[in-house]
């Protein structure tokens, strides 16, 4: 078998060869489809799984209610969630209605981004924002809590707790009869800030450590 | 004093830390260790689409011991725990790794008898990356962290110091058990 030779066709000439460098040429005036990406980044497509977010009422009450139906929802297990009910004689009001997620922890190492939370949530309070920049060099920082996962304020918006608009239920709250917060609410909310200060001035003087 | 306080910051005097720090971030060569679905993420890094040439990183090697970045791409599972081990211990120092998928960080929605519960329980973990599968940005990502904290390492003797430190900073800090409060 050894002395067989394959068959040989004609050799192909110099220029068969050149020609071949001629795709390799061509591609350098080819645009390049490169992402750049910590300097460019390319925005992900508008329903990307990323981050959670805690959206607000336009008042900036919170539209958890605790339900822990997203806890349940979660197959990784991910979510953690403690509700407690709202108090208005306290001036703990964080929610329309009657209760309001006291503790809200996803952890990221967990979450698969299936979104199965998402579509359980029945007040809309959780939803998935396009940021995926998560990296972390440990794992306890990766546990996001309340305070990271909640809306910023837009305009109109007064951070939880305040009372819910005057004369309003906590149903006018999902029909879209609240849009801003009221000058009651900010009242409320600079009169809770003079008293706090009130009472820790008072705890100061009474117990000078 | 003299001509150091004339010149910019980090012009002159950047230490030889600093110096040893770029080379080393410049060309991380990592070792294939895709174990699942990560693993087609990890290669997509590799495509001419997101090009991890741009960090020297292009070289994927098949042998740990040429190799200074393992990327454990994808559910460790108890059997794969040993080889994942015995890969590490053959890469040459300095390695880091990156810990890429939630599966690989702490088991991610597998939490049974099957699976390692983070592969840090084997070898220790510099990058932990969230994601199921991360997409390639993430992986992006996650390295140029892994590059901030290659750049930022000590050398000599500061590394044996700050390896002290981290050690009696972990054996004071509170253990897990000992927790009270919320830790979900």
């Amino acid at each position: 078998m050894a002395d067989r030779k394959p068959p040989q066709d004609k050799e192909p000439g110099l220029g068969a060869k050149i020609a071949g460098f001629g795709v390799t040429f061509g591609t350098m005036f080819r645009k390049i489809e490169t992402e750049q990406y910590p300097e460019e980044k390319r925005p992900t497509q508008l329903r990307f799984h990323g981050r959670h977010q805690l959206n607000r009422h336009p008042d900036g009450l919170e539209k958890c209610v605790g339900c822990e139906l997203c806890a349940w929802a979660c197959p990784a297990d991910a979510i953690f969630v403690e509700g407690a009910d709202n108090d208005d004689a306290a001036g703990e009001r964080f929610s329309p209605g009657e209760r309001y997620g006291r503790v809200y922890q996803i952890n990221y190492l967990r979450c698969i981004f299936c979104g199965l939370c998402i579509e359980a949530c029945p007040t809309r309070a959780l939803t998935m924002t396009n940021e995926y920049e998560l990296a972390d060099d440990n794992r306890a920082d990766l546990i996001f809590t309340k305070e990271q996962l909640l809306a910023p304020l837009q305009n109109g918006m007064l951070a939880a707790p305040h009372p819910m608009v005057e004369g309003m239920e906590e149903r006018d709250y999902y029909q879209g009869k609240v849009s801003q917060a009221t000058p009651e609410q900010a009242a409320w909310m600079d009169q809770r800030e003079r008293e706090l200060a009130a009472a820790d001035a008072a705890h100061d003087g009474k117990d000078p450590a | 004093m003299g001509i150091e306080e004339k010149l910019p910051a980090g012009f002159l005097l950047t230490t030889v830390e600093q110096i040893a720090g770029y080379m080393r971030k410049s060309s991380v060569w990592p070792a294939t260790f895709g174990l699942a679905c990560c693993a087609i993420e990890m290669m997509a890094v590799g495509t001419p689409d997101y090009d991890i040439a741009r960090f020297g990183m292009e070289r994927f090697s098949a042998t740990p011991r040429q190799a200074d970045l393992m990327i454990v791409a994808g559910r460790v599972s108890q059997k794969m725990a040993p080889v994942v081990r015995q890969v590490y211990d053959q890469m040459p120092e300095p390695k880091w790794v990156i810990s890429m998928g939630v599966c690989a960080s702490s088991g991610g929605m597998f939490n049974n008898y099957a699976i390692v519960q983070g592969v840090d329980h084997i070898i220790p973990v510099d990058v932990y990356l969230p994601g199921c599968p991360p997409r390639p940005q993430m992986l992006l990502n996650a390295i140029l962290e892994l590059h901030d904290q290659i750049q930022n390492s000590k050398l000599g003797v500061n590394r044996v110091h700050a390896a002290r430190a981290a050690e009696k900073a972990a054996l004071e800090a509170t253990p897990t058990h000992a927790m009270k409060g919320l830790l979900a």
